[in-house]
Formats: C-alpha cells, sequence, structure tokens
C-alpha cells in the first residue's frame, strides 16, 4: 500500500472505488451477430460499469495516479481540464474520494444530466462558448493553465500519454482474456483517441492478426457526443494515425436508430457514441465470414435522456 | 434584420462567416435564406427529405426553440439565432 498524505485524504490507491476500474462485462450483441450460422460474434465492453459510469474512469484514475505519484498536484492545486462530460465526471468522482479539487472547462450546452452530475460532485465548472464545442473548451483550460500555474495541475486527456497507457494496461488485456485469444476485430470510436491507441499498441504486440477500426462522426457536424471528427477538430496529440487500419465514418441517424433499436430488441440502454460504435461493428460484421469482433460501449443512456429527439423516434 | 450564429465545425461551409444578418420572419425563412446564400450547408442541417436533422439544435437567445414554436418561431429585428453544435471527444 502507497502512502501518498498528504495529498490522499481518505483513500490509499489500492483499495476503495479506484480498485472497481476496468474489468468491465463483455456483452454478447444478439442482434448483430450471424444468427443463422454462428460464425460471426459480436461483443461489447459494458464500460457504464466503472464507477463514474463510463469508459473515462480508465484514464481519469490513470492520469490522477500518475500525477500523485510524480508530485504533479500539491496541496491547494486544482486538476484543470477540458471535457465533454465523461471525463469530467471521472474525475470529479475520484477527485472527491482523494480531497482534490477538480476545475472543468466544457461548453455551456453540455446536456443538462452532465452538468446536474458534474455540480453534485462539487467540480468548478468553467462554462465555455458552445458555439466552439470541444476545441473551445480547450483553449480556454490551455489558457487557465498557462495564466495560473500554480493554481492548476493541468492534466490535459488529449496529449496525456497517461491516457493510452490506461488501455493499454487494462482494456488491451482485458480484450484477450475474455475472448479467450479469440478475438479477430477490434471496433473503436475516436474522441481523444486513447481507447484506439492503447488497445492497438497491446494488441500489436500481442495478436498482432486483429484488425483495428476506428470509428468517427462523417462530418464535423455531427450529433455523436463524445466522438471526435479527427480531420476538422484539433488533433489529440496522443492520436496515432497508424494505430487503426481503417476508418469508419458514421452519420448520426444511423447511431440514433441503433441506440433506441438495441434499448427495444436487446435491452442494451446505451448512449449515442455506444450507438456509432454498433453501426461500424454491423457493418464489419456484415463484410466478414466468420470472426469475433469486440466494441466498446463507452457509456449508458443515462445522460442523454433529455436529447428528445434521440428517444421519440419510431 | 436577425442574425445567425455559425458554430465553428459548419463555417467552413459558410465561407468562413461566423455570423450571417439575413431576412426572413420565422425560423424556417432564416434557415431558407441561409442555405440558399451557402447551399453546401443544406446537407449537414436537413434531412434528404427536407426535414430539420434530428442533432440539429437551434437557440433563441437561451431558449432551445423546440420550447417556443419550433420553426415557426417568429424572429424580430435584433433577434439572434444560435445553431449550437453537440460536444466532441473527451
Amino acid at each position: 500500500m502507497q502512502e501518498l498524505t498528504p495529498y490522499v485524504k481518505r483513500i490509499t490507491l489500492d483499495e476503495g472505488m479506484p480498485s472497481l476500474v476496468g474489468n468491465t462485462p463483455l456483452l454478447p450483441l444478439v442482434t448483430l451477430s450471424d444468427r443463422t450460422r454462428g460464425k460471426t460474434q459480436v461483443f461489447a465492453k459494458a464500460e457504464w460499469f466503472n464507477p463514474s459510469g463510463s469508459v473515462k474512469d480508465r484514464p481519469a484514475w490513470s492520469i490522477i495516479q500518475h500525477a500523485l505519484h510524480q508530485g504533479l498536484i500539491l496541496p491547494g492545486m486544482h486538476l484543470l481540464d477540458s471535457t465533454s462530460g465523461n471525463m469530467g465526471i471521472a474525475y470529479a468522482t475520484f477527485g472527491a474520494a482523494l480531497g482534490i479539487p477538480i476545475t472543468l472547462a466544457l461548453p455551456a450546452n453540455a446536456s443538462p444530466e452532465r452538468l446536474k452530475i458534474l455540480e453534485a460532485l462539487g467540480a468548478e465548472l468553467v462554462l465555455t462558448d458552445p458555439l466552439e464545442g470541444s476545441d473551445g473548451a480547450l483553449r480556454i483550460a490551455q489558457g487557465l493553465a498557462a495564466d495560473h500555474p500554480e493554481k492548476y495541475y493541468y492534466a490535459n486527456q488529449y496529449d496525456n500519454p497517461e491516457n493510452w497507457k490506461a488501455h493499454y494496461r487494462s482494456t488491451g488485456p482485458e480484450l484477450i482474456e475474455q475472448t479467450q485469444g479469440k478475438i479477430t476485430h477490434f471496433v473503436v470510436g475516436m474522441g481523444t483517441t486513447g481507447t484506439l491507441t492503447g488497445v492497438a499498441r497491446y494488441l500489436s504486440e500481442h495478436k498482432a492478426d486483429v484488425e483495428i477500426i476506428g470509428v468517427q462522426p462523417d462530418s464535423p457536424f455531427n450529433g455523436l457526443e463524445g466522438l471526435k471528427h479527427i480531420p476538422t477538430a484539433i488533433q489529440p496529440g496522443i492520436y496515432d494515425p497508424d494505430a487503426a487500419d481503417r476508418i469508419i465514418e458514421i452519420r448520426t441517424e444511423d447511431a440514433y436508430d441503433m441506440v433506441r433499436c438495441l434499448a427495444r430488441q436487446e435491452g442494451y440502454f446505451i448512449g449515442i457514441s455506444s450507438g456509432a460504435a454498433a453501426v461500424a461493428a454491423r457493418q464489419v460484421a456484415s463484410e466478414i465470414d466468420s470472426g469475433v469482433i469486440v466494441t466498446v460501449f463507452p457509456d449508458a443512456g443515462f445522460k442523454y435522456l433529455s436529447d428528445e429527439q434521440l428517444w421519440k423516434r419510431p | 434584420m436577425p442574425q445567425l450564429k455559425i458554430p465553428t465545425p459548419l463555417r467552413p461551409y459558410a465561407s468562413g462567416e461566423s455570423t450571417l444578418t439575413l431576412e426572413g420572419e420565422t425560423v424556417a425563412e432564416i434557415l431558407e435564406a441561409m442555405v440558399d446564400l451557402h447551399p453546401q450547408l443544406r446537407k449537414h442541417l436537413f434531412s434528404e427529405t427536407g426535414q430539420l436533422r434530428p442533432f440539429v439544435n437551434l437557440f433563441l437567445g437561451e431558449e432551445n426553440i423546440n420550447q417556443l414554436e419550433g420553426l415557426q418561431t417568429p424572429l424580430e429585428e435584433g433577434d439572434t439565432l444560435l445553431i449550437i453544435p453537440s460536444i466532441a471527444g473527451g
């Protein structure tokens, strides 16, 4: 057990809630699998089983742990980052447990659910221009960090190697273990690209024949919250253009349809980026004769309930 | 005339403009004027059948037009209509 007092208020780094990060269930997606011949199986990692409810617990915990070990977060300092929501919720969850104040720059049009969760967890919010989106929030966080280096530890999830390393250390090995080494295709949404980069690097060393497929919106203007249109957004520093063997672009309406389909036909109540990942996984399944396709469902549908257009469509 | 604020991801399809001043008495009319001026914007905002795509959020000041009269919401001189993008990754 590692001592990190006085920065760690209530828990040590190997007990309590953070010990529950990762080892998420692997769910079979029956409607996307080949039910007649049984030669192609599709699975998804149910990342909402992480303590704060999303895949972001993996990089958030890795970034915080690393910063504490390196002595980068001194008493009284805040952890600062920009976020579209889930990373902020993960930071705020662990920050509350550890006694680290959290300051987040996020666009003012973040869903009411996200804003209320962050408020409940006690995070300090800097709401940024909705017209500028995530890139605008990123620039505001960069400015705050540059202006007040004594106040903020700038976690910078887009450039922090601990983001992808979290997936190299946890998600990658879990995919091999849970499929008993049978995984043939990995389909993953691209936001910060931490999951893509970390898993791709792990698989290249341990099962290099797995095809890696990245998923992004088909347009810079889209409704796939959490995903980035890489060619037109500020490119994350951790993005490795060689990580994906190919990229599938998804139309927002198709992801919306998939979200409702999986909720109503399989009981999987997933978020929008999960729907996009499932659409891409379905496309891959349609292209192959046999295989084991695994994708990642970053979060559940709870934080999208206020999106009336998503749920009311037939 | 009302103003229309264009979000960053759509500006490449609007000759780089961030604000357009357009003629129109309703939200629908100002959107039509917008795509007449910048036809490349149409496919990003409207479906093939001419419906507003489901993720397009339009705000008149602080209020979503869905809470007002939707596309038929009247606009007055000095009103500002905002097209709000979804929030990308992270």
